[in-house]
């Protein structure tokens, strides 16, 4: 057997494999090969690092070299540099955009710093299609461990003292909800993973499916183990085709080397686990919702109680855990609760996921302690805000929540006190924004997404919704009274005071956070037809500035409208009735001749 | 396949499988390990650093000791070839010379081990960038 | 049971465990609004998706507004169903629902009958503060209903229906938010879905989404042509019902006074659709009869039970989910269709007629009656038996058009030879009536004696699946009688199981039968009026002086001149039909 004495962990997420990091993984292999070091060097496909920004990564081990935006033509150069001479190959590090100094181990880079990583602990160490690398990553021990030592109470009291809260956004006590369902009589129960990711943005859900499938596989065993359900069901969109394909296999594995199926280890209990599709739909998140789809029904929530402990799938006792939730679960068990409550702040223990993304120098997918301040994410973490432009807000649990400011920045995020500043923890999502967004926009994103995902069931949200969208475009038309602020405001109060499921009653979000904290931005576009922050292209127009103007064309050249007179060396004009406020003009102009008026 | 059966069977199979990943969950935390480096640029292998760098990581695992070796390129000490830095816990590296199997037996013995020095060393004669910083 | 005690709008009440806060409201007198909420409670049909969010309440204690139609009471609870936050809310929730809907009330056919109407009254809405795009859809008329989803609300009443209650599965939400709307499969038309036309649908709609197609303009051309003999026939269940058109209690018997109004109405021959009913038992009994003896004979070819076949929706149910078992109902036309066959042939002549300057007319408690008549087996070179037919609804719209004081006609009585009808015709009107009635006729066909007692009780009630056995002299026959397609399905299934002892089997698609059809006067929900519709098609019966079907003199008449006897030639030709396998195949093709 060969003896590896290097390991090129080469990342396999979505992100990377779309720029082409399966080919480079090829071409490392065959490189290798023809260099003779396939016995030396094992070249391995791991999940997501996170470091999407700088995708795709490939880590050497053992000197913790971390190579950057990696191109599958590099292959050769990282063999014969690094794996020959062992020289790294400089051109691939990472640039700190701050200090402009290469930086080869991760550990160093201020993106990776004040990560503790839990839930993807795997993700990036090890090969997810192969169970030996999850088994000797303490795999399945856990399991073991819970099933032959400890009884279904003894085991749930871990997870009550663990402190652990559901990560897909409404922070449920996880020991909690296994203990109602344990407790629920019933012939037949299951345990249901939602991995119906829809927070638009975020990812973590698919980078752990992809990353450490068996983790999850794992704690769903414990959770059967628990509340006395012998089968688990994961609802996984069907848009993640490979954390299906993964998910596949792992599933495969665990059944051939018999940790699922019956009398798994000798402890004389059985479970299995099938995967069901969605279609996607945001709604599906919601666990009734969720059910009825894996029921065959239409993915509609309906009215808890019955909760799915009492009720849920075909009307049985059903317990229902995203996926970050469960990828915590069997470290807890290994570590033991005490460890596991440690880390984070009093009532939100352990690490949170977030999808860092928007006006930001480093995005990607981050795993950080309960407690960390949105600073420390945001300007450390996250490298802080592109081109040097300023801070305006940050937007956190996607459609559900709500815009923070300046002002919240150094508090500490939790569960408990991102509802008190008026947004949410919701499954991860994080959009940092700059000087040049509008906070009216921003709330017109927002609902644009949930009038598309509304399902249409309860009027307040099915059409609600629609009316909060067609209001917040009218402002940004500049068509809005301030009569129609308050009719906004007593509608969003509406829309959440009486939606069915939590989409239509966090819908609002947005827009009352914005409100709250931005309101001056929309009393500008509704008394001035002023849009503050340059973009809503009914507010604005593109002029030219006539004493910087020296008559180049560039402008003219690039308008897509001809809508830009001016002879060589004259001054340019812009003709407002055809000018689409594209941008172009502004964009190619050397002499800040343009400007946003 | 053949299945695992029951929790002792689940731990050893673990115990078979770690050296799988060992290389990365060591690498993690360095720190606390000795590292050991062997120059393999084209002096170095020519020298047969090569041998050195196999005979290192199996002893090494023999031996029990929790290190990481890996290799690096040409230190600039190309008449002393092989050469390998060994960096122990909490302390500066020392680079030896002329490192073939006994020698490097002797290393793990007497540095590695006890800490004692052995012959060999070369001096540091410069700073590296790095070290500026 | 336990008992639970809570307070609503400051006032203590005492429920049961299990309790919504709507039916506890409901017991201090405080009636919470709803739209989307329906309870036919003997029909035991409950539907509360908490959709429309009308009947939302404060809770203390609670961070969000709960439907009353879903939430149970706890103990200790304090509610409040009018404070200033539910009111607001209220409003404000009705009003995004009008502001998705269309402004045509005046030209709505529902106009007068429509919840959201009543609603928008209750709350004072006088103006809509978010005006925006409106849903639109493409229109659906099929050959009976009339689907206009530009004015559903999404209370989904139809599909529970559709699905649970008929089992037909073709009615059910598609495409998501705004969009999102009740159709068939693929947004097809009724007409290309498995639609059996029973009507529930447009029974239980709060608005103008669903209708019946409408024939009364029609229908006034037609009575105003000289050169037409418009003939009318009325269904057993419609003088059951239409006086709750007029304000009249409900279960309040208007026969007469319908007879005087179709009479002004210029009719020239106002006929009983009972007369055909009292045709189909000797048809359907004759059949029954047969197949028995036969069976009982020890004939292997003969298939029992014998189902019934007078209910559209029924008979295009198992053409469309049950086509293999076709050959287990009767053969028998139903009761309009034979009314028509023999009003155009035997009628006809004898008012020297022609076929073609004839219009027959129905009307019907049904919206399957109007594609009934469309069915081509029941015409003849393209004139259809069956001109058209109206619904009750229909019928009380057309008086009121046309001037009459509803209340102070006249009793008059229908029109001979069609006009005549027996108690067993009548209470083709209720489930359990058919059989009833043909079993009135078969008894003493059978044995040769004459039935002590005619009332056969344990045919009667509201229960979904009822089964009774009848002693004919001896030989004990097997009775099952189902309403509502969820109960036939059930009763079907059984049959293929090959768990079935029962001999003959009525069936009526309808929840109550006839008098609970879908082009009744609507019940809102409320299955207290189809119980007093159901006493009344029993008062009626009761006061006839003839009861069985075959004592009726003109049906005795029309067999000596015209048909010869049951199940003649003649009597197959005009009287029976024959069935089709509709099972569609071209579910994914258009």
């Amino acid at each position: 057997m060969a003896k590896f004495n290097m390991h090129m962990l080469v990342c396999a997420g979505t992100g990377c494999r779309a720029s082409s990091s399966d080919m480079l993984y090829e071409n490392l292999k065959k490189e290798l090969q023809e260099q003779g070091l396939e016995n030396e060097v094992q070249v391995v496909e791991t999940g997501c690092f996170g470091f999407c920004e700088k995708g795709p990564i490939v880590k050497v081990i053992p000197d913790n070299t971390f190579y950057v935006s990696v191109e599958p033509k590099d292959a050769k150069e990282i063999v014969a540099e690094h794996a020959i001479k062992g020289r790294q190959v400089k051109r691939l590090l990472y640039t700190d955009p701050v200090n402009k100094q290469q930086i080869s181990d991760s550990k160093g880079m201020g993106f990776y710093k004040k990560q503790i990583r839990i839930a993807l602990r795997n993700c990036g160490l090890i090969d997810p299609e192969n169970i030996d690398e999850y088994l000797a990553a303490d795999g399945y021990e856990a399991m073991g461990r819970v099933m032959t030592e400890m009884t279904p109470e003894e085991a749930i009291q871990v997870m009550i003292d663990s402190g652990l809260r559901g990560r897909g956004g409404g922070g449920f006590p996880t020991g909690i909800k296994w203990q109602i369902a344990s407790k629920v009589e019933g012939e037949q129960k299951y345990v249901v993973c939602n991995a119906d990711e829809g927070d638009p943005g975020a990812f973590m859900d698919r980078s752990i499916l992809e990353g450490d499938p068996h983790s999850v596989l794992e704690a769903m065993v414990i959770n059967g183990y628990c509340i006395g359900a012998d089968k688990g069901l994961i609802y996984i969109r069907a848009e993640y085709p490979l954390a299906i394909k993964r998910l596949k296999i792992a599933i495969k594995q665990a059944r051939e080397l018999g940790l699922l199926g019956k009398d798994i280890l000798g402890s004389g209990f059985n479970f299995d686990v099938e995967i069901r599709y969605g279609a996607g739909a945001f709604v599906c998140g919601e666990e009734t919702a969720l059910i009825h789809s894996m029921e065959g029904e239409r993915g509609e929530p309906t009215f808890k109680p019955p909760f799915p402990a009492q009720s849920g799938y075909l009307g049985m006792p059903t317990n229902v855990n995203n996926v970050e939730t469960f990828a915590n679960i069997p470290v807890i068990y290994n570590k033991g609760a005490k460890w596991f409550s440690q880390i984070g702040t009093e009532k939100s223990k352990g690490t949170k996921v977030f999808a860092l993304a928007g006006k930001i120098n480093n995005v990607g997918l981050i795993e950080v302690p309960m407690g960390i301040t949105l600073r420390e994410v945001i300007f450390e973490i996250g490298g802080g805000i592109k081109d040097g432009k300023k801070f305006k807000a940050v937007q956190t649990g996607g459609p559900s929540g709500g815009c923070l400011t300046e002002k919240h920045l150094d508090t500490p995020i939790d569960f408990d006190n991102l509802v008190a500043a008026g947004s949410m923890m919701g499954s991860g999502g994080m959009i940092v924004m700059d000087e040049d967004d509008c906070m009216v926009s921003v709330s017109k994103f927002y609902l644009d997404f949930t009038v598309e995902e509304s399902c249409g069931k309860c009027s307040p949200c099915r059409i609600g919704n629609k009316r909060l969208y067609e209001q917040l475009e009218k402002i940004t038309k500049g068509q809005a009274t301030t009569e129609d602020l308050d009719n906004l405001r007593n509608l969003c109060g509406v829309i959440r005071d009486t939606s069915l499921c939590g989409l239509g009653q966090t819908s609002p979000n947005p827009v009352i956070s914005t409100l709250d904290n931005f309101y001056d931005e929309y009393l500008a576009h509704v008394e001035e037809e002023r849009c503050p922050a340059g973009s809503c292209k009914d507010l604005i127009r593109y002029e030219v500035i006539p004493e910087n103007c020296v008559g180049c064309t560039a402008c003219a050249r690039n308008c897509p409208v001809n809508c830009i007179a001016g002879e060589r060396k004259q001054l340019h004009t812009i003709d407002q009735s055809l000018c689409i406020k594209c941008g172009a003009c502004l964009e190619k102009c050397k002499f800040n001749a343009i400007a946003i008026i | 396949m053949t299945k695992i059966k029951s929790l002792a069977d689940l731990k050893k199979k673990k115990d078979d499988l770690q050296s799988k990943i060992a290389l990365r969950e060591k690498s993690d935390k360095p720190e606390g390990r000795v590292q050991v480096k062997v120059a393999m640029a084209t002096c170095g292998i020519a020298s047969g650093s090569k041998d050195v760098m196999e005979y290192m990581v199996d002893e090494m695992d023999k031996r029990n000791i929790d290190a990481i070796v890996t290799q690096t390129g040409c230190m600039g000490y190309c008449y002393a070839e092989p050469t390998i830095e060994v960096r122990l816990p909490g302390q500066e590296p020392v680079v030896y010379g002329y490192v073939d199997l006994k020698k490097a037996d002797e290393i793990i013995e007497k540095y590695i081990r006890n800490g004692e020095l052995v012959d060999g060393i070369i001096p540091v004669n410069y700073q590296t960038i790095e070290k500026n910083k | 049971m336990e008992l639970i005690k809570l307070n609503i709008d400051n006032r203590t009440v005492e429920v049961e465990k299990g309790t919504t806060i709507f039916h506890a409201a409901k017991k201090l007198g405080i009636e919470i609004p709803t739209l989307c909420y329906m309870n036919l409670g003997d029909l035991k049909i409950e539907h509360k998706p908490g959709g429309c969010r009308v009947c939302v309440v404060e809770v203390e204690g609670r961070r969000n507004l709960a439907p009353a139609c879903a939430t149970e009471c706890n103990e200790g609870m304090v509610v409040h169903t009018h404070s200033v936050r539910v009111l607001n809310a209220r409003k404000t929730v009705l009003e995004l629902i009008l502001s998705d809907h269309p402004f045509d009330c005046l030209i709505c056919a529902k106009s007068g009958t429509c919840d959201l109407q009543d609603m928008a009254i209750k709350m004072g809405v006088r103006s809509i503060p978010f005006q925006g795009e409106k849903s639109t859809y493409k229109p659906d008329f099929s050959p009976a209903i009339i689907r206009d989803m530009d004015k559903c609300i999404m209370c989904r009443r139809c599909e529970t229906m559709c699905n649970d209650f008929q089992t037909v599965g073709v009615l059910s939400g598609i495409h998501r938010g705004f969009e999102a709307v009740v159709a068939p499969a693929f947004e097809r038309d009724l007409d290309h879905s498995e639609c059996t036309y029973c009507g529930q649908c447009v029974a239980v709609c709060p608005t103008g989404a669903l209708t019946e197609v409408d024939h009364t303009t029609q229908l006034i051309r037609d009575l105003a042509d000289p050169q037409k003999k418009v003939v009318v026939q009325t269904a057993p269940a419609v003088r059951a019902a239409l006086g709750e058109a007029f304000g009249l209690e409900p279960g309040t018997l208007v026969t007469g006074k319908m007879v005087a109004a179709l009479r002004r109405l210029g009719f020239d021959y106002v006929f009983d659709t009972d007369f055909a009913a009292d045709l189909t038992i000797m048809e359907e009994g004759t059949e029954l009869l047969d197949r028995l003896t036969r069976f009982l004979g020890g004939d292997k070819e003969v298939k029992l039970p014998m189902l019934t076949s007078c209910c559209p929706g029924w008979v295009n149910f198992f053409e469309y989910h049950f086509p293999d078992m076709r050959d287990i109902p009767s053969t028998a036309r139903s009761p309009q269709q034979m009314f028509g066959s023999i009003a155009k042939t035997y009628f006809a002549d004898k008012i020297e007629t022609r076929r073609d300057e004839m219009v027959v007319v129905s009307v019907m408690p049904c919206v399957a009656k109007k594609y009934e008549c469309t069915r081509e087996e029941f015409s003849v070179d393209g004139n259809p038996d069956v001109d058209y037919s109206i619904s009750t609804r229909e019928l009380a719209t057309l008086i009121k058009r046309t001037n009459m004081d509803f209340n102070s006609l006249p009793e008059e009585d229908f029109d001979k030879p069609m006009g005549e009808s027996t108690g067993a015709g009548v209470i083709f009107g209720a489930t359990g009536g058919v059989i009833e009635a043909a079993v009135r006729t078969a008894y003493e066909v059978h044995t040769g004696k004459k039935l002590e007692k005619i009332d056969f009780e344990q045919l009667r009630g509201l229960e979904g699946i009822r089964s009774a056995s009848v002693d004919f002299d001896g030989t004990q026959i097997n009775i099952g009688i189902a309403h509502g397609l969820g109960h036939a399905r059930e009763l079907l299934d059984n049959i293929k199981a090959g768990k079935s002892d029962f001999h003959a089997i009525e069936i009526m698609a309808c929840p109550g039968g006839c008098i609970g059809g879908g082009g009744q006067p609507l019940h809102h929900g409320n299955s207290a009026i189809i119980k007093a519709r159901q006493k009344a098609i029993y008062q009626e019966d009761a006061g006839k002086a003839i009861r069985k079907s075959h004592e009726n003199p003109h049906i005795i008449k029309l067999y000596e001149e015209f048909l010869g006897k049951p199940m003649s030639e003649k009597a197959h030709q005009l009287l029976h039909t024959h069935y089709f396998d509709k099972k569609r195949k071209d579910v994914l093709l258009d």
